[in-house]
């Protein structure tokens, strides 16, 4: 390949030359997988030895027993009480946080305190919360409910504040300059910027209460996880499998009607077009949230 | 959308509504259904009043039994078990990388123009994201047996979902200029996806992975509940022996190891990406 002469620019021999940077970066990673692998015992061997077990497991989770239908309906009721109750508290306590943290609102002594709250509730997985509410509040939906308000609180109040320190400031600015107090400002300058944004995550963290709600009973804190763990813990397969089903069935009920209510709020929608939408733009829709 | 039309006010009164009838009793709709559904869930669900007032008294018990922290526990047992949690969570973002790159290249539809298999592809996604990382962590122990095993197929199997779609999203949005052109060179399909989509995506797919190793560094931190290795593990047992002096050790040592991996990912995304 000769270039011509009055080339200005030379061109290197092989323009798609390979930096050596990436090999050595693989060859790390392939050690540091090996390394991994031998301090945790993993092994070809183990793998093996569990495919064979696969077949054993998946044959006594099927065919589900939906006996003890009465269990699984109470914890299932139960869960989704604490989700709805938890993401509502979760929600109203958020707001003022998540307000009091934005930068470009409020003054340093009050932003920083309310960031630390929210670095503090979001620093732990919800199920750890849940121990320590299930020591202060017992066993029982009340912890369950404590632990995912954290975790809402951690959530909503870091998208929150993010959302408010994006906002143009040209409308507070308005407003503000017709003289009105401080919560008209937030009502009529500040909220409506947010307010499809907010809808968006409060849908998300319903969802995500909604499934951290099943889990949380794995340590005591109400719900159906209790019920799932004790009858994993007596190798109760077949009822572990029927009690995973319905979980899954009722998140992905949470999940279309999170998209549902965010169709309302965010596209205008009316009950009418979330019919019509499921036979014409179902598949669009598809793309769009999943 | 709105239709003034359907509206049957004369223009003289008519008055400017930001939404249509239709739209507002389908709002109205929605905020009954979850008040129902607060006031449904507030008068059913079963809280004890009698623990609530107990729970002042309990958390300084608490805190008592936390003090004074038990740190040589750290070497004894909870820094082999805390290494666990990060070869868990690396090893299980590495794998689901590996699994979730043809799941997300099958979902998209400009690469793969057949829908059964984007269908197919969207499929396996969503049932990886919606079992929670717990339930497969106990499935894999079911498996394989307690341990580190359990709990990296765990990560790596509820990984594969969330890294797979964001992946997939990216490869969508990717011009198509550069692949028109490769395509108009007579580049096979190896070299459009090497030289066409992959510098187009490289940013994206970084990123979902270091926002996923991070996800992954606090979801571990609990299998161990359900037996999956990690420093779970230690918390459960210290939990089952009420030693809270070791429980503030290791809830300690989780929140240092996370916000460790938050700063790495932070500094990590500004440098390279």
């Amino acid at each position: 390949m000769s270039t011509p002469a009055v080339s200005p620019v030379p061109i290197p021999a092989d323009p798609f030359a390979r930096s050596v940077w990436p090999r050595v970066a693989l060859a790390a990673l392939v050690a540091y997988v090996i390394y991994a692998c031998a301090q945790m015992e993993i092994s070809w061997e183990r793998v093996l030895v569990g495919m064979d077990n696969a077949g054993r497991f998946f044959s006594r989770l099927f065919p589900p027993n939906f006996s003890r239908w009465d269990l699984l309906v109470k914890g299932l009721l139960e869960s989704l009480e604490i989700a709805v109750l938890a993401s509502t508290l979760g929600i109203v306590l958020a707001l003022p946080i998540g307000l009091a943290a934005a930068r470009n609102l409020m003054p340093p002594w009050v932003s920083w305190p309310a960031r630390a709250v929210i670095v503090m509730a979001r620093s732990f997985h919800p199920v750890i919360v849940a121990i320590l509410f299930v020591k202060a509040v017992g066993f029982g939906a009340l912890a369950g409910i404590l632990a995912l308000t954290v975790a809402s609180i951690g959530f909503i109040g870091k998208l929150f504040t993010e959302a408010i320190e994006e906002i143009s400031l040209k409308q507070v600015e308005a407003v503000r300059a017709t003289g009105s107090p401080f919560l008209s400002v937030l009502a009529f300058g500040v909220l409506p910027q947010v307010f499809s944004r907010f809808i968006g995550f409060a849908t998300y963290q319903l969802d995500s209460n909604l499934r951290n709600s099943t889990m949380v009973g794995i340590v005591g804190a109400g719900g159906i996880g209790g019920t799932l763990f004790a009858a994993f813990q007596r190798f109760d397969y077949d009822f572990v499998c029927a009690i995973l089903i319905s979980i899954i069935t009722l998140i992905m009920i949470g999940e279309v009607l999170a998209t549902a209510v965010r169709a309302i709020f965010i596209d205008n929608a009316t009950l009418r077009d979330l019919f019509r939408r499921r036979g014409a733009v179902s598949h669009e829709r598809v793309l769009d949230d999943d | 959308m709105a239709d003034a039309a359907s509206l049957p006010t004369p223009a003289a009164l008519r008055v400017w509504r930001r939404f249509t009838r239709a739209q507002r009793l389908t709002r109205f709709v929605v905020y009954l259904v979850i008040i129902a559904a607060i006031v449904a869930s507030a008068r059913t669900v079963e809280v004890i009043p009698e623990f609530l007032y107990d729970a002042p008294e309990q958390v300084v018990d608490l805190l008592t039994r936390m003090w004074p922290i038990d740190w040589p526990h750290y070497q004894e047992s909870v820094h082999a078990a805390l290494m666990e949690t990060i070869h868990i969570a690396s090893l299980g973002t590495l794998l689901a990388l590996l699994l979730a790159l043809p799941v997300g290249v099958l979902a998209a539809h400009n690469l793969v123009p057949f829908t059964p298999l984007n269908l197919l592809a969207k499929l396996i996604l969503v049932s990886s994201r919606s079992v929670n990382s717990l339930v497969w962590a106990l499935l894999f122990v079911g498996i394989f047996g307690p341990g580190a095993l359990a709990g990296t197929l765990a990560i790596a199997f509820r990984s594969i979902g969330f890294v797979g779609k964001l992946f997939g999203e990216a490869l969508e949005e990717a011009q198509p200029g550069p692949i028109e052109a490769l395509t108009a060179a007579g580049a096979p399909w190896i070299s459009r996806m090497t030289f066409g989509y992959w510098p187009q995506v490289k940013p994206a797919f970084w990123s979902i992975a270091l926002f996923r190793w991070d996800i992954n560094v606090r979801e571990s931190a609990v299998l161990g509940l359900v037996g999956a290795g990690g420093i779970g593990m230690a918390l459960d047992s210290a939990l089952n022996l009420f030693q809270w002096d070791r429980v503030a050790v290791i809830l300690i040592a989780i929140l240092a190891v996370v916000v460790i991996a938050e700063v790495v990912v932070t500094q990590v995304r500004k440098r390279v990406i």
